[in-house]
């Protein structure tokens, strides 16, 4: 194999990264939905709490929490969304299809737990 | 006033005896219709937003409609390239159309394959992918089929008249937070000499939404 020249500078090992910055979860991870129930404006439903599932693409750019932003509080913190994966087996016991069929949705970090 | 005494505009024969109900708003507003007006009155009052926005906003949406999404999949059918674009990058590559993302969402496009079936619903409210498509289906925004469809989507799609094969995976986006997703579907077979025109129009909002394939004989262009 060629060793190709490439004109993307090479990316710094010494930059660090603010808090938020570079999203926790990657593809493939292992994940559970959180169980809160907030009061108010939220986004992640209930059938899905403690559901677990596995993260299929981070979602870019990092975007603010629309659960506050629905409350007017823009707070200015952005954190990644994720595509998650999650069988439809896994959220219903008695589901009729191929085991193979799957819930996807969008979930914003702080909802997700490592499994 | 005699039935047939009062002007009309061309286009509007009235060769008909009048037996239908007047055109007009008799019953009285609703709850939601009197909501509706007493919060755009108020944000009006309180020069948050001027009448003018709101007239604008409705100019937007009337401006969407599948035609956008449907010249969106046909160019995808017939340029690699370019699909290869959309599937990594939907909402970039709508905006190389012109299509712009006025409400801020991203949009991930996903692809129909002889071995996966996608389809979308929002269980929370409406989200749809607007931008590309215009406003959503009623049925879309009731809750049968917000419910139904994450529950047994495969019940769902056979009353579409869409049955998927046992061995295709269904995938059921459920469109919450600001991510829309659009279907691309699967190109039928007999569309091999078809130009890009004639490909968008066997594109309808159902197969964009994913509730049915894409067939030649949506199109009514050729026999």
């Amino acid at each position: 194999m060629t060793q190709e020249r490439s004109s993307q500078p090479r990316k710094s090992a010494t930059v660090v990264f603010a808090w938020g910055e570079r999203p926790i979860f990657q593809a493939g991870d292992r994940i559970r939905i959180g169980t809160r129930t907030p009061i108010g404006h939220y986004r992640v439903p209930t059938y899905l709490r403690g559901k677990q599932g596995v993260v299929v693409q981070v979602i870019a750019p990092a975007a603010v929490d629309n659960e506050e932003e629905g409350y007017g509080r823009n707070a200015g913190k952005r954190l990644h969304y994720y595509r998650v994966a999650i069988p439809l087996e896994e959220i219903w016991p008695d589901y009729v299809g191929s085991p193979r069929d799957g819930l996807y949705i969008e979930i914003y970090e702080t909802w997700l737990e490592r499994i | 006033m005699e039935p047939h005494d009062h002007g009309h505009e061309a286009g509007h024969g009235h060769d008909h005896p009048h037996d239908h109900a007047e055109i007009g708003q008799l019953a009285p507003p609703q709850f939601y219709d009197i909501m509706e007006t007493a919060v755009r009155e108020l944000l009006i009052e309180k020069k948050l937003i001027e009448p003018d926005e709101i007239r604008r906003q409705i100019e937007v949406l009337d401006s969407r409609t599948p035609a956008l999404g449907a010249r969106v999949v046909a160019r995808a059918w017939l340029d690699p390239e370019f699909r290869a674009r959309l599937l990594a990058n939907g909402r970039a590559a709508c905006e190389e159309f012109g299509i712009s993302f006025y409400d801020d969402t991203q949009l991930i496009v996903l692809e129909n394959t002889e071995t996966v079936h996608n389809l979308i619903v929002c269980t929370l409210c409406s989200c749809y992918p607007r931008p590309v498509l215009g406003l959503p289906p009623d049925w879309y925004k009731l809750k049968p089929y917000r419910a139904r469809a994450v529950i047994e989507p495969r019940a769902v799609l056979a009353e579409f008249g869409t049955i998927i094969p046992d061995d295709v995976e269904v995938r059921v986006s459920d469109s919450t937070a600001m991510v829309r997703y659009l279907v691309l579907p699967r190109r039928p077979e007999g569309t091999e000499d078809f130009t890009e025109d004639e490909l968008a129009a066997i594109v309808t909002r159902d197969t964009m939404i994913g509730v049915v394939p894409a067939t030649v004989a949506a199109g009514g262009i050729r026999q």
